[in-house]
């Protein structure tokens, strides 16, 4: 189990460090016209050059990298070019945010991915080909779309939760609450619907084992092992498939959190996009790598406590 | 991330499907409803959008400020939009964007994901190992963020940012590939192919591309819906070029005006909406024609209150006076029994109209060859059929129980309580995610009410008693960390556990070592003799019916041939096919006869 784990880390570190290079490469693509936007378009030549040698933007790329690189290391991930507000303190203001709907997402697709795949796989019949078809429509359907037709829905018409704006968890639970049910149900779609299609393939090849057969034959009722057992044996496929569209779900927050006005990572590195702010953006690029880092490996620890063959060697 | 699963979104498999056929399956698709107005949507959409400049007279970009957020009228039958934009237009431009945007994501996936694929999965090798990793980095980023960055950095152009999505999901079409070849590669006609002097291109060209083709058309159709999604996530975020009309755009606009004009947000995304779902249901009808989806079907776990057998009144034949003497009284009473499955023509019948008894005490062998109905027998007496099985019988009787008339909760009281069962393959039969001590633990608490610690302390004592030499550590292990010997052990304890009165052992040596099998039948018989037990014990070895049977059912074709007592059979067999089965067992026989026996009608019925 530790040298699983172990692989695991050092995998989701590696990752990390390979994409934080790329997007520094793909970054440093960009010209000089971002220098433009910082001083304006008025700026003579010599404060152009002056605030490129500011930003370091005159040095050889690799110094560059290596610069942004050891500072990236020791956790300073530097400061953003147009206002100067350290980018760590941007990603501690903005991540909460995106934690929380993100978090909150796939809590409620665990939930109802078991339930829906449960569902579909014991009743079978008419029942199991609604699920098929509501998980086909689920995974094709963008996360945005179904925000925008929840917060149309919910907050413009009925007004039953806020349209916009975040309540942190610490000055209230239950605005926090309603803040983020609406964000966090949209991207809740997608992966409950690619999930509960892996836990019913899951439960219903498990069903046909010999062990549910002879765990019957012991008098055990079909309630307690399908919950116990089946589910036990059915849950470490769909923890695999969990994880990738966890990746999906951070993907998501970016645009969702544009529906519903909250100023989190998505927003954060929306507004970087749009000025060029590269700092702030390869910073959001890097937190949410290592936010599906730190996931996975949590998931890959529940993988592992689920799979006794993995736990014990 | 764990470990690889299916790439394609929708988990799409990825099991090579027949290739012949594709006119019919085609037809097949066009019969089908739902693929037919997929079809037609689809068809309708890219018309439309082909077609803009015929269909509206308007520029989608030219803004006319009195016509901001303009009602429906003839003039725009859509309304305008937030800056005085016809909405028609806009819509139907913006169709061409989504079309267009889609299919160069879709291509430039393909081109890029594909030939490493095919390339990745033919050899292997480090060039595979190489291609897998960047695949998986790629996946783990989300692809938004990474667009965000390319579109600030490269282009503000969509179509240059469709590209880069293109590659982006190029992991997708890489696996599906890789998947395929792979099991291509499984085939032998591939070796044979190889052995026969092609080419690996030819053999790639001829052999490997049919395969892929139609799970490509899916997974196509699902990349496509995916890009028109994200293209519009990226125009809604307000990033790309403003002059250009988009779906997404669309969105922005109706979002900002969604308190004045909502219906701005109905249009795109309708329009959206039925494309992407048009996509992805087109994609699964096509898996369904050519008959690569899901089709697991549930397997029904029989709820609680009907009855796992019925009662078949015209399958009485020949009824057994019960005996009144209550010492010499059976334990099971079977008669007619009948177990059929349903097949593409007409129910097959696997057990057909077995009679048996089983009396306290003593051993009964049901004897013969696989497929002969003998372990269908066994679970149909336990109730462990499920649907599509039928289960009939003339008459069912446990001890007082009439088990014909038993509903779901009768058998979970009457299984494992009164009636044991162990089965063949030791390893398979025990839950790989639990510990062995719950799995013994559980039922002894809930058919005998013991407490935690007492059912803990019995099984220890079982697992003792069935001569494993280190209890508190089997009790602790799982069942990977034991042998095939150790594991039917522990399943035979679980089987007398509750002290049942009746054990049916379905072939419970076959899967051991031959130096396990004989310690494993002295256990099972010192068991029985110790409990007094009755025992059914379903074996094709007449070995193991040598060494422990009192009396033997000699089973064929579904049916019993053959009862006597184990003495009676061996010195006198009556039946051909006993006579048979025994010359080919035992040692020193005769070379094997033709097995051209017996017909149907001249099995007889089982004597008693």
């Amino acid at each position: 189990m530790i040298k699983f784990l172990l692989r695991r880390l050092i995998a989701g570190v590696a990752l990390v460090f390979v994409v934080a290079t790329g997007a520094f490469g793909l970054a440093s693509l960009t010209g000089t016209d971002v220098v433009l936007n910082i001083v304006g378009e008025t700026a003579t030549p010599a404060q152009i050059a002056a605030e490129t040698r500011q930003l370091g933007l005159d040095q050889p790329l690799v110094v560059q990298y290596g610069h942004w690189l050891g500072h990236a290391v020791r956790g300073n991930l530097g400061t953003s070019w147009f206002t100067g507000v350290p980018v760590n303190q941007s990603l501690a203001d903005t991540l909460p945010i995106t934690m929380s709907i993100v978090l909150a997402g796939l809590l409620i697709a665990v939930v109802l991915s078991v339930a829906l795949g449960a569902v579909a796989a014991l009743r079978g019949g008419w029942v199991d080909r609604l699920t098929q078809i509501a998980a086909v429509l689920g995974t094709a359907v963008p996360s945005f779309l179904i925000a925008l037709v929840l917060a149309v829905t919910f907050a413009v018409r009925l007004r039953w939760l806020p349209a916009t704006g975040y309540v942190a968890l610490g000055h209230s639970p239950i605005e926090w609450l309603r803040s983020i049910i609406l964000p966090a149900l949209a991207l809740a779609v997608g992966a409950t619907a690619a999930t509960a299609m892996q836990v019913r393939g899951a439960l219903i090849d498990v069903l046909k084992a010999d062990y549910v057969r002879t765990l019957r034959s012991r008098g055990l009722g079909g309630g307690s092992v399908v919950l116990r057992h089946a589910l036990r044996n059915a849950a470490p496929p769909a923890l695999t498939v969990l994880a990738l569209q966890f990746i999906g779900l951070i993907g998501g927050a970016v645009v969702v959190e544009k529906v519903f006005g909250l100023p989190g990572i998505g927003t954060l590195a929306n507004a970087s996009a749009s000025e060029g702010d590269m700092p702030v953006l390869l910073g959001t690029v890097v937190v949410a790598v290592v936010f599906v880092v730190v996931v996975n490996l949590l998931l890959d620890i529940a993988y592992g406590w689920l799979n006794p063959k993995v736990r014990t060697s | 991330m764990t470990d690889s699963t299916s790439g394609a979104p929708g988990g799409a498999p990825l099991e090579s499907i027949p290739s012949g056929g594709r006119e019919h399956v085609l037809r097949r698709m066009l019969r089908d409803p739902v693929a037919l107005t997929c079809l037609t949507v689809l068809v309708l959409v890219v018309v439309a959008s082909a077609a803009a400049p015929l269909l509206t007279g308007y520029n989608p970009d030219t803004s006319v400020l009195t016509d901001t957020l303009a009602p429906l009228s003839g003039a725009h039958p859509l309304g305008g939009d937030g800056v005085g934009r016809d909405v028609l237009s806009r819509l139907l431009y913006g169709g061409r964007t989504s079309l267009i945007g889609g299919a160069i994501a879709v291509l430039v996936a393909f081109a890029v994901g594909g030939p490493p694929g095919l390339v990745g999965g033919f050899y292997r090798g480090w060039f595979d190992a190489i291609a897998r990793w960047i695949s998986d980095v790629i996946m783990a980023v989300p692809a938004i963020l990474v667009m965000l960055v390319v579109v600030v950095t490269i282009s503000q152009n969509l179509d240059i940012a469709m590209v880069v999505l293109g590659v982006i999901l190029a992991p997708m079409v890489f696996r599906l590939f890789r998947g395929s070849v792979l099991a291509v590669r499984e085939e032998l006609y591939v070796d044979a192919a190889r052995v026969s002097g092609l080419g690996d291109a030819r053999i790639l060209r001829r052999h490997v591309l049919p395969v892929v083709m139609a799970p490509s058309i899916i997974q196509a159709a699902q990349l496509f819906a995916v890009a028109i999604g994200i293209q519009a996530g990226l125009a809604f975020l307000g990033l790309g070029d403003a002059s250009e009309p988009s779906w997404g755009a669309m969105l922005n606009d109706g979002f900002t005006n969604v308190y004045n004009a909502p219906l701005l947000l109905v249009w795109p995304g309708a329009a959206m909406c039925l494309t992407i779902v048009a996509l992805s249901l087109l994609g699964n009808s096509v898996r369904d024609a050519l008959g690569g989806g899901d089709t697991r079907r549930p397997a029904r776990v029989p709820r609680s209150r009907r009855p796992a057998v019925r009662t078949l009144p015209a399958a009485v034949s020949a009824p057994v006076p019960t005996p009144v003497d209550a010492e010499n009284r059976p334990l099971l009473v079977v008669e007619g029994l009948r177990v059929t499955y349903p097949g593409p023509d007409g129910d097959r019948v696997v057990v057909d109209g077995v009679s048996l008894t089983a009396r306290r005490g003593e051993v009964l062998g049901l004897v013969g060859e696989s497929g002969s109905g003998k372990s269908q027998t066994a679970f149909a007496i336990l109730g462990l059929l499920s649907p599509p099985a039928t289960v009939g019988a003339g008459r069912l009787d446990f001890a007082d129980l009439d088990l014909t008339s038993l509903d779901g909760r009768g058998w979970n009281r009457l299984r494992g309580k009164r009636i044991g069962y162990v089965p063949q393959e030791p390893m398979s039969n025990l839950d790989p995610s639990f510990r062995i001590g719950f799995q013994l633990v559980e039922p002894m608490r809930r058919h005998l009410g013991l407490s935690s610690a007492a059912a803990r302390a019995k099984a220890l004592a079982l697992l003792d008693r069935v001569g494993i030499a280190d209890p508190e550590r089997v009790l602790r292990a799982y069942p990977h960390q034991i042998s095939g010997g150790m594991a039917q052990r522990v399943l035979i304890a679980g089987a007398v556990s509750c002290d049942p009165d009746l054990l049916i052992a379905d072939e419970p040596t076959t899967a051991l070592d031959v130096t396990v099998q004989a310690e494993v039948l002295d256990l099972m018989r010192s068991l029985q003799r110790e409990r007094e037990m009755g025992m059914i014990l379903v074996t094709h070895d007449f070995g193991v019916v040598a060494d422990i049977c009192d009396r033997v059912a000699v089973m064929r074709a579904g049916r019993i041939v053959e009862t006597a007592s184990a003495r009676e059979l061996f010195g006198d067999p009556r039946h051909d096919y006993t006579r048979m089965l025994l010359d080919s067992t035992l040692e020193g026989a005769e070379p094997r006869p033709a097995l051209a026996v017996s017909g149907h009608n001249e099995v007889t019925e089982g004597t008693r």
